[in-house]
């Protein structure tokens, strides 16, 4: 087992630097130069150069490429041209309420997700299955932005339940982690759903009906079990869709977490923090994979050999 | 043997690939109707300068945000325009965007991948890597890395939208090359010197055509939402633009005051997509029975 977390923990290595050099690169691919760009049209020639070195795009690019990556891995993104404040700090403060939003978000989804996917393949092809998958089809297609000005409307401005954005106080979240949840409840009921279908036909399930077990503990325990190895693998994948997702939703709630970090960076053209946080939901991303890989590993011991 | 029984026989002898997929498609009632109302929104779309009442982007000051009525059928925004002319509207860039990024990203992704599966060895894995990479961001991560560089913008939206499509649509065509490619007629091809170039062409490719065409309906919905989703947070499509993505950004400011606004936009999104969805989700059941894992 060592022996393929090792493995895998080296595998990531490449995909890691390769993303480096893309975000590095990223300035670079900019239309015009940066410097001058983020010095303003009126700068004297004096003060583009400064701003050269301060975003560290003087000397030549193997040079550029190697202080980006020694400064990256010491946590130093340079400052940020809209807050003058360092980008870890930045990013530091926006990190958890997006942890949170996401963490509620893809517990519910989950709970959700499976209770819907087993009921429509427990009662598969009558009318329960039916509307489980239409919930479902439904909510992949569901524009978040849109379910989240709808339950701003019926909660906040009519009903006076729940407040329209911020955060804070539990009443903040209910709003937001659902609205994010969704396309991922919605996904995980139809994989759940053909997870289950499929096991439901291996023999050892035919055998427990055939020798009389309840039938509760035939689909709770033999079928639903099992069906779970492939789920737990679609949980991880979720999360990086979650993260996306977050982007929008944030700016739904006025949420202050990454996701609206990234966007208003983009508007104002705040290279370095679009640069960290970038990398950093790649990051997450891969750290993700690997714990799922992992996790699969543990539990189907077959994959760790081969 | 019976006479029905002789013919029903048959006629399965005679049955093209085409003819058994379109069987099976017709059975599934509503991707049927779902692609029916696809046709007709395109037509629709085509049509919008000719049959909208109102200019969908000129302002008129006399009948701000009015509700539904007979002369406005979906109510004006805070601008006075009309509502359902500017969705009208909205169709054409929705569906624009969504097939030609998915077009774009499908081309990028087949040619990869048919490669890829094809010559295997290190050009495999230098494209299977970089596809790997690509998978590693989530998909409207990526989109607004490629506007952070070209800028925001509906034309950019479309290249942003169609990266993320290339990664999905390569592994699609690497795994149906790489079934392929032991079979016997490629065998043949080879030995009697057909090039490489044609035998990818011409023998490869429409094997991963099938798959492909489930992919594309089902990548469409998925961009039309993700393109909506970047014009909604100030990326895509710029005012006046009517983009639903957009007017739902626009119309965010009445909620409670003016619904109509917002309720419109957002629905037509969410029909558009799940129209894409079913139907992608009966192509693929027509095509594989057995394929009903991604």
């Amino acid at each position: 087992m060592l022996d393929y977390l090792v493995r895998r923990i080296l595998g990531t290595i490449p995909v890691i630097l390769v993303i480096s050099v893309v975000v590095f690169a990223f300035v670079h691919l900019l239309p015009g130069d940066p410097a001058r760009l983020v010095a303003g049209m009126d700068a004297t020639l004096e003060d583009v150069a400064a701003v050269r070195k301060s975003l560290g795009l003087d000397g030549p690019i193997w040079d550029q490429y190697w202080r980006f990556l020694s400064h990256a891995v010491q946590g130093d993104f340079g400052m940020s041209l809209k807050s003058r404040r360092p980008v870890i700090t930045e990013i530091g403060e926006r990190l958890m309420p997006t942890v949170w939003l996401t963490v509620f978000a893809m517990v519910w989804a989950t709970a959700a997700g499976l209770l819907i996917g087993v009921a429509s393949a427990v009662k598969r092809g009558r009318w329960q299955d039916w509307g489980g998958m239409f919930v479902a089809v439904s909510g992949i297609s569901f524009p978040s932005f849109w379910l989240g000005l709808l339950m701003i409307d019926l909660f906040s401005v009519r009903l006076g339940w729940l407040p329209t954005g911020g955060y804070g106080t539990p009443a903040h979240f209910v709003m937001p982690s659902f609205t994010l949840g969704l396309g991922v409840a919605a996904v995980m009921a139809r994989f759940t759903r053909s997870a289950f279908i499929e096991i439901a036909r291996e023999d050892y399930v035919r055998t427990a009906r055939a020798k009389g077990v309840p039938e509760q503990t035939v689909i709770w325990k033999h079928t639903l079990r099992n069906a779970l190895v492939p789920v737990i693998t679609m949980v991880g994948l979720q999360f990086g869709f979650l993260l996306g997702g977050s982007i929008v939703v944030e700016t739904v709630f006025t949420w202050p977490g990454l996701g609206r970090l990234l966007v208003d960076s983009v508007a104002y053209r705040d290279y370095p923090v679009i640069q960290a946080e970038i990398l950093l939901f790649s990051l997450e991303f891969i750290v993700i994979n690997l714990a799922v890989d992992v996790l699969y590993a543990l539990a189907n011991p077959e994959i760790r050999f081969r | 043997m019976t006479d029905a029984t002789v013919a029903s026989l048959a006629a399965e002898a005679t049955r093209t690939p085409f003819g058994e997929f379109w069987r099976r498609f017709r059975r599934q009632k509503v991707a049927l109707f779902a692609g029916l109302f696809l046709c007709a929104l395109i037509a629709v779309a085509i049509a919008a300068p000719w049959i909208v009442p109102f200019d969908p982007v000129a302002p008129d000051y006399e009948a701000v945000l009015e509700g539904v009525s007979a002369r406005h059928w979906a109510g004006t925004d805070a601008y006075g325009r009309d509502v359902f002319s500017r969705i009208v509207h909205g169709a054409r860039i929705s569906l624009a965007v969504g097939f030609l990024s998915v077009s774009l990203g499908s081309l990028g992704g087949v040619t990869l991948g048919v490669i890829s599966g094809y010559y295997g060895g290190l050009v495999d894995s230098l494209i299977m890597r970089i596809c790997d990479v690509l998978l590693a961001f989530p998909g409207i991560l990526l989109a607004i890395a490629v506007i952070a560089i070209l800028g925001p913008g509906i034309d950019n939206v479309i290249y942003a939208v169609a990266v993320f499509s290339v990664p999905v649509f390569a592994r699609l065509a690497r795994s149906s090359t790489l079934s392929l490619k032991r079979a016997v007629y490629i065998d043949a091809a080879r030995a009697i010197g057909v090039a490489d170039r044609l035998i990818m062409v011409r023998h490869l490719l429409p094997g991963a055509l099938p798959n492909v065409v489930v992919y594309f309906s089902m990548r469409i919905g998925t961009s039309i939402l993700t393109a909506a989703s970047l014009s909604f947070i100030g990326l895509g499509a710029q005012p006046p633009s009517p983009e639903w993505g957009a007017m739902l950004a626009d119309g965010r400011n009445y909620i409670g005051v003016a619904d109509h606004v917002t309720l419109f936009p957002g629905l037509a999104i969410f029909v558009t997509v799940l129209a894409f969805n079913l139907l992608g989700d009966g192509l693929r059941d027509a095509l594989d029975p057995k394929l009903r894992r991604l």
